[in-house]
């Protein structure tokens, strides 16, 4: 069974339908016990850092998610919260990437860097299985994280690097929304399921 | 790279796709499922839908269409059309929605931006802003074009980003219908000025004029309605013809 954590954050419908397309036992929850029992779990987000760091606060589930075992896979800003740090609202985050989130310059591209991107894969991955590298994948991001140990993959912002994936150990983490990525972006899911 | 989307719009009213020119002539065009799955298989990259439904039962209408659409395909798309509220904000997106559009709500109460970005982020806050040339000036109009204000068009595009909107699509009404091409003078100064990303909207009539407006007016994405409604533009053609010209977009 896959937790879904829904700590009301916007995008948990869209993935709850992604995983209904792939016929995956799922189960949207905010149950530390229920989370704990799944086989793979799920962290989607949208919206502030701040705000969505004191849900996980308020619903007891910020030390759940650091010491979890099972696979983990962070959507968004779901990856974002699994940072040190964010300078969204200057937050500190669940602490599993040693690296802190940052807002990209509206000086040197669009903010929000909002649209289909390149994923170049640079440490092959069971998340991007079967996936061939440079895939688009949707994103809709003002933060970023830069390149860091734990990145996987990168994408380009106008001549930023960022983190378009990391992992850590169970920890998995992409910035883009498989969820609206067509084709790709449920594959990714898919195997995240399957092989993580 | 970034890629330019090719964004189709559907008008619904009572929960049914539309087609007409200018609000009238209305002929059903069908479910928002089955064009959504249509559009989404051709190629879109993203999809808008504006509700023109008038009734007391928009609300309800709309929640369940975006929950509908939302199961069906798996590319983002906006709703737009009379929204107002915070809560339904909240409710639109929440049942799958990726972006709410606001238009008339915020010119008079511009604090509902800020409200909304702050809650949802600014990505989920599209202001579209409809303008047109008075001989001097470009001025905002609201209520779906029927309604001057005093707002000045620049002026107006500048401040909502302020506010926290996180994409402007803005429609222009001299071009809108006229399949003459997108207003290229605008859209170019509009691009410079503000950050967020620009849609284009208005006036969209053959391939050439997503070209120029992507190439001339550096926007980040092109809107069309019924070019794409019609077929008389595949959206597969025309982003070969995009690609074939230096233009990043996704096949």
């Amino acid at each position: 069974m896959v937790a879904l954590i829904d700590y009301g954050s916007g995008n948990v419908a869209s993935v709850a339908n992604a995983l209904a397309e792939l016929k995956e036992d799922f189960r949207i929850t905010c149950n530390e016990v229920e989370i704990c029992k799944a086989d793979k779990i799920i962290f989607p987000g949208v919206g502030e850092a701040s705000f969505a760091i004191r849900q996980l606060h308020m619903l007891n589930l910020f030390s759940v998610l650091r010491i979890v075992k099972k696979p983990v896979l962070g959507i968004c800003l779901g990856l974002q919260l699994m940072a040190d740090h964010s300078t969204e609202g200057n937050v500190a985050c669940l602490g599993i990437f040693p690296v802190s989130v940052e807002k990209f310059d509206p000086g040197k591209s669009k903010v929000p860097h909002m649209g289909w991107n390149d994923v170049d894969i640079k440490y092959s991955s069971k998340l991007f299985s079967e996936i061939k590298n440079a895939e688009r994948f949707y994103f809709a991001n003002s933060y970023y994280i830069p390149l860091n140990g734990c990145t996987t993959a990168i994408t380009d912002n106008n001549g930023i690097p960022f983190s378009s994936a990391m992992e850590k150990e169970n920890f998995y983490g992409v910035q883009f929304h498989p969820e609206k990525s067509g084709d790709a972006g449920l594959k990714l899911l898919k195997n995240f399921i399957e092989l993580c | 790279m970034l890629c330019k989307r090719i964004i189709p719009c559907l008008d619904v009213k009572d929960g049914r796709v539309v087609k007409g020119t200018n609000f009238v002539n209305l002929i059903d065009a069908g479910s928002p499922v089955e064009l959504a799955d249509r559009y989404s298989k051709e190629g879109a990259d993203e999809l808008v839908f504006l509700d023109i439904t008038a009734s007391a039962e928009k609300r309800k209408t709309l929640v369940g269409l975006v929950k509908d659409v939302a199961k069906a395909i798996r590319i983002p798309f906006t709703v737009g059309g009379g929204i107002s509220e915070l809560h339904d904000i909240e409710l639109l997106l929440k049942a799958g929605a990726d972006k709410i559009s606001l238009n008339s709500s915020i010119v008079k109460n511009p604090e509902l931006i800020t409200k909304a970005s702050r809650q949802f982020g600014s990505q989920a806050v599209v202001a579209a802003i409809d303008v047109k040339f008075n001989g001097s000036d470009y001025k905002v109009y609201i209520k779906g074009g029927r309604e001057k204000t005093d707002l000045i068009a620049m002026e107006w595009c500048r401040r909502v980003t302020e506010l926290g909107a996180g994409e402007i699509l803005l429609t222009s009404m001299d071009r809108d219908g006229t399949k003459e091409g997108y207003d290229l003078k605008f859209l170019k100064e509009l691009s410079s000025v503000v950050s967020v990303p620009v849609i284009a909207s208005g006036g969209a009539g053959k391939k050439e004029d997503f070209l120029r407006a992507f190439k001339e007016a550096d926007v980040d994405a092109c809107l069309a309605a019924s070019l794409f409604h019609f077929n008389i533009l595949p959206i597969k053609e025309l982003k070969n013809y995009l690609k074939e010209n230096g233009i990043a977009v996704r096949i």
